[in-house]
């Protein structure tokens, strides 16, 4: 496809396209897997190397992240036959995936290994709560979370709305404009028979439900859930002998922040994101900007993530993200659609790989579970978006993932199709 | 000296090492709030950090600073996740520009110092304050004591400030 002119680069232009995402899987998104998390990371990878068509001894990296709540890479190694000649287990929720796909490019191009699995194997619903209840949240308080934890502002919910409040009155963004992002993911979710939930919700649902903390109502949160992901990255030449069509990794940003990350509210706006900053390095990077992009992974641990994220990268002007999210432009048949697969508020919760899967398989035009398949075995897209349905976006040449950590950090990348 | 207590079922932990905390809830304690001020820049800093976040100069001292402020944003609580807090919901966690520096070193820095929403002798404000509470309201510091040096500083409604007519708070 044709690109845009080049801009400016941070990085040397000829590692754009120059590696590619060949194999992606996940297992079953579960509340109550009853297997492990080495099960649940071993089937995941397992899963992505034989979506690429490649075999466990094609594999020489692996790379994970976590929090104290997973299997380390060489126990999943061990069980697949992998001799890896570089592993690294990094601690991490939100905004690793890219991170960890912009480090697994750096070990190729550093030549420490050829083929890199990133995989995320977590039991957030049955084992280690996402949410934060159960064992995490009767925890010693000590340290940095004096000034957090000890104020009863722990969860990740907790602790964003601030931002999420300040953004309300900074700008008039109103609750139900936010709620549309539930409401437009669960319709892509009902099109998903992989979602933990497929039942389409009303923005007055959204708005009517509980309030966990304001501004957030149960149903602005995302679902807890059992699941392995894996990501299978390797050159754009390697990629050629590969089963599906390629999809080529354009540009990355990884982790980047805000000042005083250490306590990001300490610098204003609140209301503005770390993807204010990242923009600056993922678009010269790509060589596209956000006009470019058919198609969004837009972070939603809560429904605001999603919104600041595709403000602060440039998707709306500054302040208009409430209108953006809510005027069809993140449905399927939208301009942009946002989240195909339903996301973390309906899918399942991965901390980011299953938006990045999603895309992956939007760009090889395989993104449907439903329509039929034709005599060459490939599924013969409707592009018929209601309830049950098509899930494939119709014109899907570059699309952007934007990880969220927290407000203050934040990881993106783009990808394109050949 | 270390410190271990329990706060509202919570446990609480300061180890040696961590003098920067425990010097910093040692002033709490005194109910005299103070923050590092860097020696060289000159600039105050919170939470308490090792190292200038502006200068990155290692060298501070403790200044006494006034807890008054504005209410920059919140959040209300309904569903606590720590099980010492659900019987208090909802509860407001405050995040509260300081008077002292606001502003400086640039427009949009402030010293936002974070807290629960208390009545004056520390217990969580009950419903009625919670709903008086927005974005702006003027609050000033009081503290819950927890042990021998160690007192969480707070926030309660600063009935001597003149408050704006009507605070911001989520639409209803």
């Amino acid at each position: 496809m044709a690109m845009p002119a080049e801009t400016d680069t941070t990085i040397p232009k000829y590692l754009r396209d120059k590696y590619a995402i060949v194999g992606v899987g996940e297992t079953t998104y579960t509340r109550g897997s009853g297997i492990t998390t080495r099960a649940l990371g071993t089937w995941a990878v397992r899963n992505a190397i034989e979506d690429a068509g490649l075999k466990p001894a094609d594999i020489d990296g692996m790379l994970s992240y976590q929090s104290g709540d997973s299997t380390f890479s060489t126990f999943i190694a061990g069980d697949l036959g992998i001799r890896p000649n570089f592993y690294m287990d990094v601690f991490g929720g939100g905004s690793s995936t890219e991170a960890l796909i912009g480090i697994a490019i750096g070990l190729m191009e550093a030549g420490m290994c050829k083929a890199v699995a990133i995989f995320r194997a977590m039991n957030g619903f049955s084992q280690v709560r996402i949410g934060g209840t159960g064992a995490r949240s009767v925890a010693p308080v000590s340290g940095d979370a004096l000034h957090g934890r000890a104020y009863g502002w722990q969860s990740a919910g907790q602790m964003f709305s601030p931002t999420f409040m300040r953004h309300m009155h900074d700008y008039g963004t109103r609750p139900e404009q936010v709620a549309a992002v539930k409401a437009i993911h669960s319709e892509h979710a009902s099109n998903n028979p992989k979602a933990f939930y497929k039942k389409r919700f009303t923005v007055d649902e959204v708005v009517s439900s509980r309030f966990i903390c304001k501004p957030l109502h149960l149903l602005d949160c995302c679902v807890e859930t059992d699941n392995g992901t894996a990501i299978v990255v390797t050159s754009a030449e390697r990629a050629r002998d590969c089963r599906h069509p390629r999809v080529l990794i354009r540009g990355v940003v990884g982790r980047c922040n805000k000042p005083r990350t250490d306590m990001h509210y300490q610098h204003g706006p609140i209301s503005t994101v770390a993807g204010h900053y990242a923009r600056d390095i993922l678009w010269p990077n790509s060589g596209v900007g956000p006009e470019d992009i058919d198609v969004t992974g837009s972070y939603d641990a809560f429904t605001f993530t999603t919104m600041l994220q595709l403000e602060d990268y440039g998707f709306c002007k500054k302040g208009e993200g409430g209108a953006y999210v809510s005027d069809g432009t993140i449905r399927l048949g939208g301009r942009r659609p946002n989240n195909t697969s339903g996301g973390h508020l309906c899918e399942g919760y991965t901390h980011g790989q299953n938006m990045v899967i999603e895309n992956v398989r939007q760009l090889r035009h395989d993104a449907d579970d439903s329509c039929p398949v034709g005599p060459d075995g490939k599924r013969r897209h409707t592009y018929d978006y209601r309830e049950g349905g098509c899930r494939q976006v119709k014109r899907c040449e570059l699309t952007a993932n934007l990880g969220w950590a927290n407000p203050g950090t934040g990881s993106a990348m783009v990808m394109r199709n050949d | 000296m270390s410190i271990q207590a329990t706060y509202l079922g919570m446990p609480l932990d300061i180890n040696d090492l961590d003098v920067e905390n425990l010097a910093y809830f040692k002033h709490c304690a005194a109910h005299d709030f103070h923050l590092q001020k860097c020696s060289a820049c000159g600039l105050l800093r919170y939470p308490p950090t090792t190292a200038c976040p502006w200068c990155a100069s290692p060298k501070s001292e403790w200044m006494a600073v006034e807890g008054r402020g504005a209410v920059h944003s919140y959040t209300e609580v309904h569903h606590a996740i720590q099980p010492a807090f659900r019987q208090h919901t909802p509860y407001l966690v405050l995040l509260v520009d300081l008077d002292t520096q606001k502003g400086k070193p640039t427009e949009h820095e402030a010293l936002r110092v974070v807290g629960n929403l208390v009545t004056p002798d520390g217990t969580l404000a009950p419903p009625d304050q919670v709903r008086k509470v927005g974005i702006g309201t003027r609050v000033r510091m009081v503290y819950a004591d927890v042990t021998e040096g160690l007192s969480l500083p707070h926030w309660t409604i600063d009935e001597s400030a003149p408050q704006p007519a009507k605070p911001w708070r989520y639409p209803e």
